[in-house]
């Protein structure tokens, strides 16, 4: 019999211990395959976050390293400027990229540093029970905003691609969601993309993923994808925001 | 061998690069900032790289990354600034990172002013950021030593897997002396089987702190534990300077270790019996120096530029079996060696002894 | 032995090179020594000083209360650090930015118009030269042989005519004393 799917070689063989319909899984094993197929899982060094997404350290084949909550590009930084041979990508949660590691974030998109980011966006602090984050949307209840995100006293939510969009040094720049085959197929061509983008050395590349969070969303798998859809997708602006013309002819 | 006369901040930079280090991140701050500065005119043309961080954070984060790989690597604050490493120091203690941080201690708290300052001693000594972890602390207290110490600090912090803290202060970083441009000693013998290169090869490795059960949890402390204690039992530093017959002691780090010594001089010509025993480790805390003074010497000053931090560890040391006092100054003053002298012939009532 | 001087003047007066022209005669000669600056956060204008240690044996304190000597360039650095000379100590004052009404008895005070002498040579800037040519007889550990080669050595190779004109100072200082 032919075998036509296989996990890919980017992964271990550790079984994903992520929730039922949390989509971090799905990608982590796009990172893994993109991984795979450009060949770089033994030259590629990933940093993972605190949170949910700080799991990934355990899943991917490649050599990994934890960082402090927001700090992942900083250290992914030191690493880069150490071994500036190897690929090195971060894998962050809203929270930690966009939150308390804001600051790393912008200047590695200033600096143009030549690593990838995978953010994650849930809208919510997963691991730590669902509070609110800066990227939950108006309305939502978390346990920190009981009776829902006042955009008044809280701000609207963040929407952080568009802000690392207008860094110079930040090359390629694509929000995609992982709720559907036909775009899941997209975000895996993105995410290919912002690794290719650091292998020509043109500069920092950030795919934002829109997730879901169906246990602190208090959602089931299937609702939650069409909430992420009813509520995210119109808020967050979709597809590739910037896509220099260097990066263009790739 | 070479020598040159260069400010105590240059000092560091150039020791920094002759001990092989290739990687300092940093975020400029009054007074270290003649450290970043002579780096980044100094290291790339040798082929290393200085990154001007957009913070202390970001700083000593790329310095924690740099680290994993195996890099030697170096970053340099004051005060406040090392407040705002804390956690990535934390963090790197716990992964076992061998990375030297040099402290130009200014006076605080807060943001204080730029005068010399031993304010952070206990930052410095008793982990500083949270969790229980050691920093190795070296304290230079002549231009020459922050040469020596620093190529020291990255030999000790290969040799033990450990982040090495120099402490030092303004006025040793903005003062000129001449300093004998020392080769670099045989680096020592690392296992590097550790570090984080990418998995070619071999199996894929992790570096991280989460320890996902209280079991393991524990057993990361008590292996660390091991660590401190071995350096604890083996690397003690110290200088001891007119101590033989000495029947009072003084104890003093860094610049104050140095003006201590004129009070020594002093002291003998007055006929007062002063000795002076200068920590150069100020963790592990160099407790071996006291053991044959602790049933012999009538009693110890320590002289320090804060609210007498190190003096905890002196009464610990001779375990309270004489009386230790503190004389010190603060928010930037130095004391001269007269002032010194004044206070341990108050405090021991030792006038007499000039007219013997 | 030891030389302990301090020098101080408005910022661009030239005192921290005075201080590294005397660091580096230290260093010429194979002595122990210290360069101080005293350092603040603002880079310019006001009051500049440093200090500087020379001593044949090693220097324990760096810390100065009481100098051998001193240069001061203008009358806020005479009345700044003319109480920190000890008895029997030296202390030049460029006298053209100085006029003084009440000096102390138990020092020595030379009182040189420096910036006037400095004018006279053509350049207003190297009147700390000059004061440095008023003080090096009293100086115990550096003369004029090392001074000259520190100065070769600060400003010889790229600007020898600058080192001209600062020797010339020097030297009308130290005739200034003479006559």
């Amino acid at each position: 019999m032919e075998k036509i799917f296989a996990r890919s070689k980017g992964l271990t063989d550790v079984a994903f211990s992520f929730c039922p319909g949390c989509t971090h899984g799905t990608i982590m094993r796009l990172i893994a395959e993109v991984l795979e197929e450009l060949e770089i899982i033994e030259d590629t060094i990933g940093i993972s976050p605190v949170g949910c997404a700080g799991f990934c350290q355990n899943f991917f084949s490649c050599d990994f390293i934890g960082a402090p909550h927001g700090r992942a590009q900083a250290v992914g930084i030191g690493v880069k400027r150490a071994l500036p041979d190897r690929t090195v990508f971060t894998y962050q949660g809203d929270g930690d990229i966009a939150a308390i590691g804001t600051q790393h974030a912008i200047h590695a998109a200033a600096r143009g540093e030549k690593i990838t980011s995978i953010m994650v966006n849930n809208a919510i602090y997963g691991m730590t029970g669902g509070q609110m984050a800066p990227t939950t949307i108006e309305g939502m209840k978390t346990s920190t905003s009981p009776y829902g995100r006042d955009n008044i006293l809280d701000g609207a939510p963040m929407d952080f691609p568009k802000v690392i969009a207008n860094l110079e040094g930040a090359v390629y720049v694509a929000s995609v969601s992982v709720d559907s085959p036909k775009n899941i197929k997209k975000a895996k061509e993105a995410i290919k993309k912002a690794f290719k983008v650091q292998q020509a050395g043109l500069g920092f590349a950030l795919v934002s993923v829109l997730s879901t969070c169906p246990t602190n969303w208090g959602m089931t798998p299937v609702d939650s994808l069409n909430w992420l859809r009813e509520n995210m997708m119109p808020i967050y602006e979709m597809g590739e925001l910037k896509v220099t013309e260097e990066v263009e002819a790739l | 061998m070479e020598k040159v006369l260069m400010k105590g901040n240059e000092i560091i930079g150039e020791a920094a690069i002759r001990s092989g280090c290739k990687l300092f991140f940093g975020y400029p701050i009054t007074p270290s900032t003649e450290v970043v500065e002579y780096l980044s005119k100094h290291l790339p043309p040798k082929g290393g790289t200085v990154l001007q961080a957009e913070d202390e954070i970001g700083a000593i984060n790329m310095c924690y990354g740099a680290a994993c790989t195996g890099s030697r690597v170096l970053t340099a604050s004051s005060s406040p600034g090392v407040s705002l490493k804390q956690e990535g120091i934390s963090y790197s203690a716990a992964v076992e990172l061998p990375m030297v941080i040099v402290n130009v201690n200014r006076c605080g708290p807060g943001l204080g002013g730029l005068g010399p300052a031993q304010s952070d001693y206990f930052q410095s000594v008793k982990g500083g950021g949270h969790g229980d972890y050691r920093l190795i602390v070296l304290a230079p207290s002549t231009a020459q030593e922050l040469y020596d110490f620093t190529m020291q600090g990255f030999d000790l912090a290969d040799q033990y897997r450990n982040p090495v803290l120099i402490l030092t202060d303004g006025f040793l970083g903005q003062t000129m002396e001449p300093v004998v441009l020392k080769e670099r000693p045989e680096p020592p013998k690392v296992d590097r089987s550790w570090v984080v290169d990418g998995a070619k090869g071999r199996e894929k490795r992790i570096l991280a702190s989460y320890s996902l059960t209280n079991e393991i949890g524990e057993d990361n402390n008590l292996r660390w534990e091991k660590k401190y204690k071995n350096i604890q039992e083996k690397e003690q530093q110290w200088e001891e300077f007119h101590t033989e017959d000495a029947e009072y002691l003084l104890v003093s780090y860094g610049t104050t270790g140095r003006i201590c010594k004129s009070t020594v001089l002093n002291a003998r010509k007055k006929g007062i019996k002063l000795g002076l025993i200068r920590p150069i480790t100020l963790w592990p805390y160099p407790e071996k120096a006291f053991i044959p003074y602790k049933d012999k010497v009538k009693g110890i000053v320590t002289v320090e530029l804060n609210t007498g931090q190190m003096i905890e560890d002196v009464k610990l040391a001779v375990e309270c079996k004489m009386p230790v006092h503190l004389y010190r100054r603060q928010g930037g003053m130095l004391p001269n060696e007269h002032e010194i002298l004044d206070y341990v012939e108050d405090i021991f009532s030792l006038t007499a002894v000039e007219e013997v | 032995m030891m030389d302990r001087v301090i020098l101080a003047g408005f910022g661009g007066q030239g005192v921290m090179f005075l201080g590294k022209v005397l660091a580096y005669a230290g260093m010429g000669a194979d002595l122990e020594l210290c360069w101080i600056p005293s350092y603040g956060p603002e880079m310019r204008g006001g009051t500049a000083n440093c200090s500087v240690i020379l001593s044949d044996e090693e220097i324990y304190s760096h810390v100065i209360d009481y100098a051998d000597a001193a240069i001061v360039l203008n009358k806020p650095a005479y009345d700044k650090f003319a109480p920190k000379i000890k008895p029997g100590g030296v202390l030049v004052v460029n006298s053209s930015l100085a006029k003084l009404d009440k000096v102390r008895e138990d020092i020595t005070i030379i009182q040189i118009p420096a910036t006037d002498i400095a004018n006279e040579i053509g350049n207003s800037s190297i009147a700390n030269m000059v004061c440095l040519g008023a003080l090096l007889p009293t100086m115990k550990l550096v003369d004029l042989q090392k001074i000259e080669k520190a100065m070769n050595e600060l400003t010889g190779k790229k600007r020898p005519q600058l080192l001209e004109t600062n020797l010339n100072a020097i030297n009308r200082g130290m005739e200034f004393i003479q006559e």
